[in-house]
């Protein structure tokens, strides 16, 4: 599976939920889909993307919010899981795309690549839903129930280490920041 | 346990009368009453984290949704979350308002405290982090709420760095 394939699959699903994405190829393919206003990039920050998201989701409780995490990012924040996990936002929807390498540097293999098994993880901390997706069926049958399902849920997403040729994009981090806050606050 | 309790009230009631209704915390000594008053207010989202520098994300989040927060950590947590600061909150300027225990100052008589209490000060000046004391309770409100008004004026983070003098009763 490809991530931006994964991504085109789900983006239909993305108008009415808030969303915010790790750095590199994550935000710049989401982007080559199509920017939208309840969409964030956090372009640096790594392993903050799921913090973000669990503040965001506990200050607005009746709006569906989706990670858009990599598995070097949340290695980078293994115990924001448990913090996920003990205030269980019931309306987050935590992806984790594994490409088992830190692409954007050069392709170094992370942990996972060796057997280090996010979802497992995910579960051992106490998220109630979680799953390990291979294919595209898959990605989508699970990301659908996880947007239906009222609980906290993170899908591993084993993805083809490839991405974008280029990983900056026209729009500047500041605009997409404020942009997002109007956004936020109006809906 | 000699942690101030009148100044841990002051403290509260001043974030709270400031409008925030989200704190971040990792526990340590002088924090204790802080933490427990956020955890028995009905009005207030406590976030116990397992580092600090998740606190950055969950309050950069916070703030973009409109929802007020304050983080409570010790100084080795501040030095702990320098990335997510400069990474996040500086660089996407959001406002953050960090209450930092002051460890390691004149009168610390744990040895593994001072080393980090003799860099916090010039940390801070480094990564240009407004910053001021609270280190008596008759100006613990208005330095509050003058913090709170520079971060969401300049969407930066500012820092009030809780010292000896306000958290911890000691025999003179």
């Amino acid at each position: 599976m490809r991530r931006l394939d994964a991504l085109k699959a789900v983006y239909g699903g993305l108008e009415e939920a808030i969303v915010v994405t790790i750095m590199g190829a994550v935000a710049a393919e989401l982007q080559s889909i199509g920017h939208r206003p309840n969409f964030f990039y956090l372009q640096h920050a790594m392993g903050l993307a799921s913090s973000m998201g669990l503040g965001i989701a506990l200050a607005k409780p009746d709006r569906k919010v989706v990670v858009f995490d990599g598995d070097g990012s949340i290695l980078m924040n293994l115990g924001g899981l448990t913090t996920l996990a003990r205030y269980r936002p019931k309306n987050l929807v935590h992806v984790v795309f594994d490409n088992e390498s830190l692409l954007s540097v050069g392709g170094f293999p992370t942990a996972t690549s060796t057997g280090s098994d996010i979802a497992a993880m995910a579960a051992a901390a106490g998220i109630p839903r979680t799953a390990t997706v291979r294919t595209l069926d898959e990605f989508t049958a699970s990301f659908g129930e996880a947007l239906k399902a009222d609980d906290l849920t993170t899908i591993v997403a084993k993805v083809e280490a490839v991405g974008p040729s280029a990983f900056v994009t026209d729009l500047a981090l500041l605009e997409n920041r404020f942009e997002f806050q109007r956004w936020l606050r109006q809906h | 346990m000699p942690v101030s309790t009148t100044s841990s009230r002051a403290i509260y009631d001043a974030l709270k009368g400031g409008g925030i209704r989200l704190i971040s915390a990792l526990p340590e000594t002088w924090l204790v009453h802080l933490i427990r008053m956020a955890e028995e207010d009905p009005e207030m989202t406590l976030v116990r984290l397992a580092k600090e520098e998740e606190g950055v994300g969950i309050s950069a989040g916070a703030h973009l949704a409109g929802m007020k927060s304050a983080m409570l950590m010790q100084n080795h947590g501040f030095l702990a979350s320098i990335n997510g600061i400069v990474s996040c909150a500086q660089l996407y300027r959001i406002p953050l308002l960090m209450l930092i225990s002051y460890r390691g100052e004149f009168g610390e008589r744990d040895p593994w405290q001072t080393e980090g209490g003799g860099v916090t000060e010039d940390l801070l000046r480094a990564l240009r982090i407004p910053f001021a004391y609270l280190d008596n309770v008759s100006h613990v409100a208005a330095r509050i709420r003058k913090a709170q008004t520079l971060a969401g004026s300049a969407n930066k983070p500012v820092a009030l760095l809780l010292c000896r003098d306000l958290m911890w009763e000691e025999p003179a």
